[in-house]
C-alpha cells in the first residue's frame, strides 16, 4: 500500500463526515427533511426490529442470568443478580446488542441500497438534478437511526431485565417481588439514560459506516456485496472501540 | 466550429488516478445542435460525458457549459449550473422506490413553487411527450429498458431544460424502439431548440440524429475526428474513421500504418 492509497484510505471517510456534517442544516430548509423517506427507514430501522430485538435481550439477560446463578450461589449472594444483571444489560449489553442487530438489519442494507443506487446511476442522477446525494440518502437514514436506536435500547433494556428476572426466580429461587424490588432499588432513570446515549452514538456510527461504504462500493454486484460487508465490519468494530471508550469515560464521571 | 457555443471542452485531459483516458482534447457544441461523441468500447465517451456534466473534474482544461466554468463553479455553483440541463443515463437511473410519475415529479418538487395539481399536471405532460402517457404509477421495475429511458428522459425534461445529454440512449434496446428514441431525440431538438450531446456507438443512430460527431480515439487518447458524420464517412483523411463509420471492421490498431490526424 503506497502512502498516497493509505492517506486516500484515511483522508475519504473524513472528507464524506464533512459532506454529511455540511448537509445537516439542509433538515432545517423548507425540502430538506424528506419525510416520507425518513419514516420509511424509520419503520425499517425501529418498528420492523423490535420483534428481533425482544427476543434476543431477553436471551441476553437470560444467559448472564445464568452466568450470575452459578457464581453468586458460590457465595450466597444471589440476590444481588439483580444488580448484575441490571447494570450489564442497561450501561452495556443493551445498547450493544441493539447495535448489533442495527448493523445486520440496516447498516448493511443502507451500504447495499446506495451500492445499488450506484450501479444503476442513480446517485449521479441525484448529483446531476443539483441535489446532494448525502442530504437525500445520508440525512433521513441518520434522524431515523437516532431515534429508533435508543428506543429499541430502551425495549431491549427492559426485556433482558426480564430474562434475568426469569431465571433468577426459576434457577435460584429468589421472589419475583424480591428480585423487582432489588431491580427497582438500584436501577434508575440515569442508568437508563447512560444506555441510551450510548445508542444514539452507536446509530451515527452504524449510519455513517454503512452508507460511506454504500458510497465507495465499486459499480458492479461484487463491489455491492463487498460494500455491505465492509458496512458490518466496520460497524461492528466502531460500535466496540466507541463502546470501551465511552464506558471509560463513564467511569471517570462516577458512572 | 459553430459560433453560439452551448458546450466548450477546452484542453480536457480525463482519466480516472493516474491512469489517463483522453489528453489535451478540445471542442465544442453549438446551440440547437445534436452532438454526437463517439468511439470503440472503452474509450472513455461516457467518462467524458461525465466530465462534461460535472460528476468528475477532469485533470486539466477546463470545460464551459454556456460560459460558464463547470470546474472551477465550487459545489453550489456547480449544482446551479446542473439544474439547468437534463441528463439521460443507461439504464433510465430511475429511482426504484418511486413511481414514474413521482420520479418525473421530483425535481418540480424540488425547485419550483408549483401546487400539487399542477405537478401532476406537468408529470402527465411530459410522460406523453416521451409517450408514456398513462404510465405514472407503474413503478420502474414494471417498465421494459426502452419505457425505463422514456421515463428518465422525462424527468430530465421536466424543468425544460434548453440541454440535454444522452449517455447510450439505444445501448440494450431492439431497432424499432431505438429508431422512436431517435425520433424523439429529433423532435426535443426541432420543436424545443434542446442542444443535445448524445454518447453512442450506434452508428444507425448517428446517422439519423447527429448533426456533428466527435471521435475518440483509445489508442491515442484524442479525437482523431470531428465533423458531420457523411462527411466523414466519405473525406476523412482517416481510414480507421472510415472504416469505423462504415463498418468496415478495421481495428484503432490497424490505423498504425497510417498517419493519425488530431482534429482540433
Amino acid at each position: 500500500m503506497t502512502v498516497k492509497t493509505l492517506l486516500g484510505n484515511c483522508t475519504e471517510p473524513v472528507i464524506f463526515i464533512g459532506r454529511v456534517a455540511s448537509a445537516v442544516p439542509l433538515v432545517f430548509t423548507r425540502r430538506g427533511f424528506r419525510v416520507r423517506e425518513f419514516l420509511y427507514y424509520l419503520d425499517l430501522c425501529g418498528a420492523r426490529s423490535v420483534g428481533i430485538v425482544l427476543m434476543i435481550c431477553f436471551l441476553m439477560g437470560g444467559v448472564i442470568g445464568v452466568q450470575a446463578a452459578i457464581q453468586l450461589q458460590k457465595v450466597g449472594s444471589e440476590i444481588f443478580s439483580a444488580d448484575l444483571i441490571g447494570f450489564s444489560v442497561l450501561k452495556e449489553f443493551g445498547p450493544l446488542m441493539v447495535a448489533m442487530i442495527a448493523t445486520g438489519r440496516a447498516g448493511s442494507a443502507f451500504a447495499a441500497e446506495i451500492g445499488t443506487m450506484q450501479v444503476d446511476e442513480e446517485v449521479s442522477a441525484l448529483a446531476t438534478m443539483g441535489i446532494r446525494p448525502e442530504a437525500y440518502l445520508v440525512l433521513p437514514k441518520l434522524i431515523a437511526m437516532i431515534i429508533a436506536l435508543p428506543v429499541l435500547t430502551v425495549f431491549g433494556d427492559a426485556a433482558g431485565v426480564f430474562g434475568g428476572m426469569l431465571i433468577g426466580v426459576t434457577a435460584m429461587g429468589l421472589p419475583a417481588a424480591a428480585y423487582w424490588g432489588r431491580t427497582v432499588e438500584v436501577l434508575n432513570f440515569t442508568t437508563f439514560a447512560l444506555g441510551a446515549l450510548k445508542s444514539v452514538v452507536f446509530a451515527v456510527l452504524i449510519t455513517m459506516a454503512g452508507c460511506y461504504c454504500g458510497f465507495r462500493a465499486s459499480n458492479d454486484a461484487l463491489g455491492v456485496g463487498r460494500g455491505a460487508t465492509s458496512a458490518v465490519v466496520s460497524s461492528i468494530f466502531l460500535v466496540v472501540v466507541a463502546d470501551a471508550v465511552i464506558t471509560v469515560l463513564y467511569s471517570f464521571i462516577g458512572y | 466550429m459553430p459560433a453560439d457555443k452551448a458546450i466548450e471542452v477546452q484542453n480536457v485531459t480525463i482519466g480516472y488516478g493516474d491512469r489517463v483516458l483522453m489528453q489535451n482534447i478540445s471542442f465544442s457544441v453549438g446551440k440547437g445542435e445534436i452532438m454526437c461523441i463517439l468511439g470503440g468500447s472503452g474509450c472513455g465517451k461516457s467518462t467524458l460525458l461525465k466530465h462534461i456534466i460535472g460528476l468528475y473534474s477532469p485533470q486539466a482544461g477546463d470545460i464551459l457549459i454556456d460560459g460558464r466554468s463547470i470546474v472551477n463553479a465550487g459545489e453550489e455553483g456547480k449544482r446551479s449550473i446542473m439544474r439547468e440541463f437534463g441528463v439521460t443515463y443507461q439504464g433510465g437511473a430511475l429511482f426504484g422506490s418511486m413511481t414514474v410519475a413521482e420520479n418525473v415529479a421530483l425535481p418540480l418538487e424540488e425547485y419550483t413553487d408549483y401546487s400539487s395539481s399542477k405537478i401532476a399536471e406537468v408529470v402527465e405532460e411530459k410522460l406523453k411527450l416521451v409517450d408514456l402517457g398513462g404510465f405514472g404509477t407503474y413503478m420502474p421495475s414494471e417498465l421494459s429498458g426502452g419505457m425505463k429511458k422514456r421515463a428518465g428522459l422525462a424527468r430530465a425534461l421536466a424543468l425544460d431544460p434548453h440541454l440535454l445529454f444522452f449517455d447510450e440512449p439505444s445501448a440494450g434496446l431492439d431497432p424499432i424502439t431505438s429508431a422512436d428514441l431517435d425520433r424523439l431525440i429529433l423532435r426535443l431538438r426541432d420543436n424545443f431548440g434542446s442542444t443535445i450531446v448524445v454518447v453512442t456507438h450506434e452508428l444507425d443512430s448517428i446517422f439519423t440524429i447527429a448533426d456533428r460527431v466527435v471521435m475518440l480515439d483509445k489508442a491515442t487518447k484524442s479525437i482523431i475526428a470531428a465533423g458531420n458524420p457523411r462527411q466523414l464517412l466519405n473525406d476523412s483523411p482517416n481510414r480507421w474513421v472510415r472504416s469505423f463509420l462504415g463498418r468496415d471492421g478495421l481495428k484503432s490498431s490497424d490505423e498504425t500504418d497510417f498517419q493519425v490526424k488530431k482534429v482540433d
